[in-house]
This record gives C-alpha cells, structure tokens and sequence, in this order.
C-alpha cells in the first residue's frame, strides 16, 4: 500500500451533524495525497458499507461527537464483519479515554481526540491501512 | 430640545436599582456610565440597550442543561435554580432535535445521551415538574421541530393552570442557519419558514412574553466561521426573518420588539466586544433604517451569549475553567442580557453537576466580585475597542452587500440562495481549516495543545456517563404512552396537521397543540408536516 493512494471514505454516523472536525479532516488527509470520499452527515451503517465496496476504499474515517461512539461504533464493525469486509476504521471526535481501550478492543484502529495535529490524523490513516 | 446627556439622565433617574451605591472595592464611588453621547440606552445602541447597564438588573444566568431522561434533567434544573440561577434553558438530545422518536431506528445510541430525550407531551410533563411556569423564564434549543416542543410547553402550562399569556422565555427555532451550521433540519428552507412565521404570528397573539427566534450565530462560529462572519450571517438571517413576516403582513413593531439573537463569546477578547457592540449598532440601524421600525424597542438588538466550546481543550481540560471566565468577561463588557459559561470539561463529555456549578461560579464571580457591572459599556471611548467596533461593522456590511445582490435587493432570497449555492458552508468551512492550519503550523498558538503541554499527561477529570439503561427505559416509557392513548384521537390529530400544512392560510400552531393534547409523539407530528413539506438533504461538499 506503500506506494498507491490510499482511498478513505469519510462519514458522519447517525444524527449527529457536528462536521467541522470531518471536513477539517478531509482536507488534511486530501492535502496528503489521499482520495477523501466524503459521504456527509446522517449516514446509515448501509450507506457506508455501500460507499466502501462501491468505491473500493481502503479506510473509513468517522466522527462522532454526541457520545453514542460505544453503541455506533460496535454497529458498523458488526455490519463491516457481516459483509466480509476487513476495512479499517479510525474514529475522530469526543471520545473520553476511557473508551479509547473498549473501541480497540471492538476492533476500531485508532482514535484521534480533540486537537490531534495534521500529522498523527495522517500517519493515524496510513498505519491502519498498511496493517 | 432634550439634549442626548438630559435624555439619558432622565432615563436613568427612571430606574430601580439593585444596590445603592456604587464604588470600587478601595470605596471610589463610580458614576453609572463616561464618555460621550449617545449614551447607553440611546439609538443605535452600541453602548448597550439599557440607560443603567447592569446597575437595575444583572443579565440572567442562563445555564443549559439536558440529559437522560426529562426526571434526571428536572433535577438538574432544580438544581440550577437551588444555586441562584435565574432562568431555565433546555438541551434536547439528538433525536429529538431531528424529529425523531427514542423507538426510532436513527436514535440507536443517541437517546439522552447529549440532552434531554422528549417524545411526548408525559415528558414534558416530567422535565417542569414542580417548576413554577409563571415564575421563571425558559429557553428551548430547538429548532426543526419547535413548532411542537413549543406546544408541548403550552400545554404542560396549561395543565398547571398556568395562561399562555403568563409564559416568559425562548425557543431558538432559528432554522436558517441550520441550513447554515448546525444542521439540524428536517424540511427544505422554504416550508420550515413558513412554520418559523407561524410561531412569530402565533406568539405575538397568544405569548407577548414570548421570544419566538432567537437568531443564533454561536453555531456558525462554533462550525468555524470568523467573529465577522458570524455577526453578519446572524444578522442577515435576521434580515431575512424579518422580511418573511413583512411578506406575511406582520407589524414589524409588534413582532421585532419580540427577536432575540444568541452569540458566541471566543477567546479573541477585544475582537468579541467589538463583535457585540457592534451587533446591535447594526440592527437598529438596519430595522430603522430599511424596514422601517418606529418603536424604539423593535430595533433593540437583545441578545444571549455563550462562551465558545469549540476552545475548549480535552489536554489539560481544568485550564478551560480560565478561557471560560475570560470569554463570559467579554459577554458582560458586550453588555449581553443573558450567559451561559460553558464547563471545563466539555472537550470531553457532557458536564458534570460539579463542573456545571464551577461555571456558574465563574458567573457569580464577574458580576459580584469584579465590579465590570457597576459601569454600562466601561470599554466604550476605546481607541482601539470603537475602531473594533467599526471594523466588525464593516466587514459585516460588505457580507450583507453581497447577499443582497445575491437576492436580488431581497436579504430573504440572498440568505435562499447562499444556502442553496453553498456559499454558507463554503465560507464556514475555509475559515475552520484555515484556523487549523495555523494551529498546525504553530502560527497560533493553543495552551496545552501546540504550547505548554506539561500536564497533559494527568489523569482526566471524573466525567458524566449516560448509561445505556436510559435507552432502553425511555423506550419502554414511550410504548407505554402509546399504548395507553386514544389511537383514533391522535389519527385524526394527525391528519389535522397535514392538512393543515397543506394550506399556508392556516396557522400550523393550533393542529400541532392538538396533537400534542392527545400524546401524540414528537416523530409523529413531525412526519404529519413531513407528508407536505419533505425533507432536506445536504449535497456533501469539502
């Protein structure tokens, strides 16, 4: 993976509409050099599991700030495993640490708080994907 | 021929005030306003709305609050009220903000968990339960479905044998700058401006101490737009709605002495009182001016203020307690009417009791330890606080010339068609990644984040946890209710509200009440007006 681009399909879960940390995000990781397939706010497990098979992507990026990450997160790996894909996950947003180790446990590949500079959001996508 | 100093005096010598005399802990008494004409309490206001700043009445101590269930959130507000706050204000979860039951697949993970969950009018019921609607003043963040949680709060009054007239607060129902920021609609702009004009007409006739709007640019800069930005989108909003009531035959005076506006105080301290004196500057202006306000208070810019959450800082969140006293200073020397401080640990979780109390401290502290409240508008003559001023006002009006060009001399169609080429969230979004790289490049520097990051290792606070059993009891809550209600009742309510949408003659106001009455649920109502109106779906751009 080292060396093609790497294609990431960004998302906002369920009815949170807090987008400006995944639009920062998606403009980070474009000025990168990755393929950013922003999908936008109010997105069911459905729609993303589509966008990823249809777009061939090689990470998914979601952010979540209205605490509902424990029962969100586990929704999509469930919904990712029933459909065969392996596809990384990377979570941004308010996530307080103590569910930092739950969400690894679940099987997220990262977690990216409030304030995370450019780099560790970039090198956080490049890892997950290179895993 | 009164001069401007007779005036003011004369208003002044009017007031009741809230303590004797004033003077500087050193005992130096000090006189209630200096400078120059025109004073505070004169048109346009920019040294604020009232001849004696805060010396009648400090501004109200308005703390949001909302979680789990409408029981846990009423003993918040007790709480609250317990501590010395002075006026209620409602955060509702995500479901309900989006019209959308606790049953409903979309609440999955999301029932109470950022606010209070309502489904019913029984919740409603329980979230003011031993609250004396007569007595105190509430404020409801909503605004997708306002319409309804309005009702609801109609009724519970009504209940209690409390009048509609006797009602005394706010309901956000802002639905522009949802399109905007916030995102938080349901219909496409036009229909939610219809049902935004109802409640206006609505209230005017039935609620006098109402405020229908309260025009809010705190989401705007929380999305990431400038502190201009932000002042001119919320003002051109205003505009907007103003322009829609004229079109609906309103009398401006009657419904323009009832708009409020809700701004965000940043950690740029100068740069946000310029914003807020300027803000109101520009409005009465503006009302006066081109819609032809004639009533003084019709042109008064009155306004809530929120300290802003987006600075807040997860590393070493106890140093927020500091940017937050900072930024409500800036709120009170803006003279705002009311305040919320945000806790420290919202870069982290929904606030604790404990740190939801240290921010209202922090509240208690400006305005009885600091004396900032003794004098109106004490940063006003400020070479560099008036060029502030101007500055803001400027770069608003340039804004609010191309929105006007945009709609074609109608700030109305300007505000449609920002909205509907993109220009809003194009122009939000440019200053967010602006702002973060600058943070990124160390150009700006953020304490704790880019600087001084000693300590960021400790051990976060104890944080607020809504536990998944609040889900499932809201549920149960809400299945009982339907179960318990008359079916045919809440149809034919129901059908009352589509047909009701269906005919912009008619007021939505009285079909929403009825269905309200017979417990049907805020999803349902909502999809009633859903039928007629459809929804909105954001084109994803970055």
């Amino acid at each position: 993976m080292e060396n093609s681009t790497i294609r990431i399909v960004l998302a906002k879960l369920g009815l949170d509409g807090h987008d400006r940390g995944i639009k920062v995000v998606a403009r980070i990781l474009r000025d990168a050099g990755m393929e950013v397939i922003y999908l936008g706010i109010r997105q069911t497990t459905d729609d993303i599991i589509a966008a990823i098979e249809q777009e061939d992507a090689d990470a998914i990026g979601l952010s979540m700030h209205n605490a509902g990450h424990l029962t969100l997160a586990p929704a999509l790996l469930a919904a990712l495993e029933k459909a065969g894909l392996t596809t990384p996950v990377i979570i941004g947003g308010i996530i307080p640490d103590q569910d930092v180790a739950q969400l690894t446990t679940d099987g997220v590949a990262a977690v990216l708080g409030p304030g995370a500079p450019a780099e560790e959001v970039v090198a956080a996508v490049r890892q997950a994907v290179n895993q | 021929m009164t001069t401007p100093q007779q005036g003011w005096e004369e208003a002044y010598q009017n007031l009741p005030l809230r303590q004797e005399d004033f003077e500087t802990m050193s005992g130096v008494p000090v006189d209630p306003v200096y400078g120059e004409a025109p004073f505070p309490g004169q048109f346009p206001y920019t040294r604020g709305l009232h001849a004696g700043g805060y010396r009648s009445r400090l501004w109200t101590m308005r703390m949001f609050a909302g979680f789990g269930t409408a029981q846990d959130t009423n003993q918040r507000f007790k709480e609250l009220l317990a501590h010395g706050g002075t006026g209620l204000s409602t955060a509702f979860d995500m479901p309900t903000l989006m019209g959308r039951d606790s049953d409903s697949s979309w609440a999955l993970g999301e029932v109470g968990r950022a606010g209070v969950a309502i489904d019913t009018l029984a919740d409603m019921e329980d979230l003011f339960a031993d609250i004396d609607l007569s007595e105190v003043s509430t404020s409801m963040t909503i605004n997708g479905p306002a319409a309804i949680l309005l009702a609801m709060y109609i009724v519970v009054a009504e209940k209690n044998g409390v009048a509609s007239n006797q009602l005394a607060g706010t309901i956000q129902n802002d639905i522009l700058k949802e399109y905007q920021a916030q995102k938080e609609y349901i219909y496409p702009p036009r229909p939610s401006m219809r049902i935004v004009t109802d409640m206006v007409n609505y209230t005017t006739q039935h609620l006098p101490r109402w405020h229908p709007i309260s025009i809010s640019g705190y989401h705007i800069r929380e999305a990431g737009s400038t502190a201009a930005q932000e002042l001119a989108f919320t003002l051109a909003n205003g505009f907007a709605y103003v322009e829609a009531a004229l079109a609906q035959g309103q009398d401006i005076n009657e419904f323009g002495r009832r708009l409020s506006f809700f701004f965000n105080s940043h950690i740029d301290f100068f740069e946000e009182v310029g914003k807020l004196r300027a803000a109101r500057r520009i409005w009465a202006r503006w009302m006066q001016d081109r819609y032809g306000a004639t009533d003084q208070r019709a042109m008064m810019c009155r306004f809530h203020t929120q300290t802003a959450g987006v600075s807040l800082t997860a590393n070493q969140p106890e140093i927020n307690i500091a940017r937050v006293a900072l930024q409500a200073l800036a709120g009170v020397l803006g003279g705002t009417q009311s305040l919320h401080t945000d806790s420290f640990d919202e870069a982290l979780a929904l606030p604790t009791e404990k740190a939801a109390r240290i921010a209202l401290r922090t509240q208690q502290i400006i305005a009885h330890e600091t004396g900032a409240a003794n004098v109106a508008d004490p940063l006003g003559g400020s070479p560099y606080v008036e060029w502030m001023t101007d500055e803001m006002e400027r770069q608003a009006e340039e804004i609010f010339t191309y929105l006007d060009d945009l709609g074609n001399g109608s700030m109305l169609e300007g505000v449609y068609a920002g909205i509907e080429n993109g220009y809003f969230v194009g122009q939000i979004a440019d200053s967010a990644y602006r702002f973060e790289r600058e943070v990124n490049a160390g150009r700006r520097t953020i304490v704790g984040v880019n600087a001084f990051t000693e300590g960021n290792q400790d051990d976060n606070p104890h944080l607020m946890r809504i536990e998944d059993e609040t889900e499932t009891a809201q549920r149960q809550r809400l299945t009982n209710i339907k179960t318990r209600r008359n079916a045919q009742q809440v149809n034919e309510a129901l059908q009352k509200v589509t047909d009701t949408a269906a005919d912009p003659a008619c007021n939505l106001m009285p079909s929403i009440l009825d269905a309200v009455r017979v417990y049907a649920t805020v999803e349902e109502i909502s999809q009633a007006m859903e039928k007629e109106f459809g929804t909105y779906v954001e084109q994803a751009i970055v």
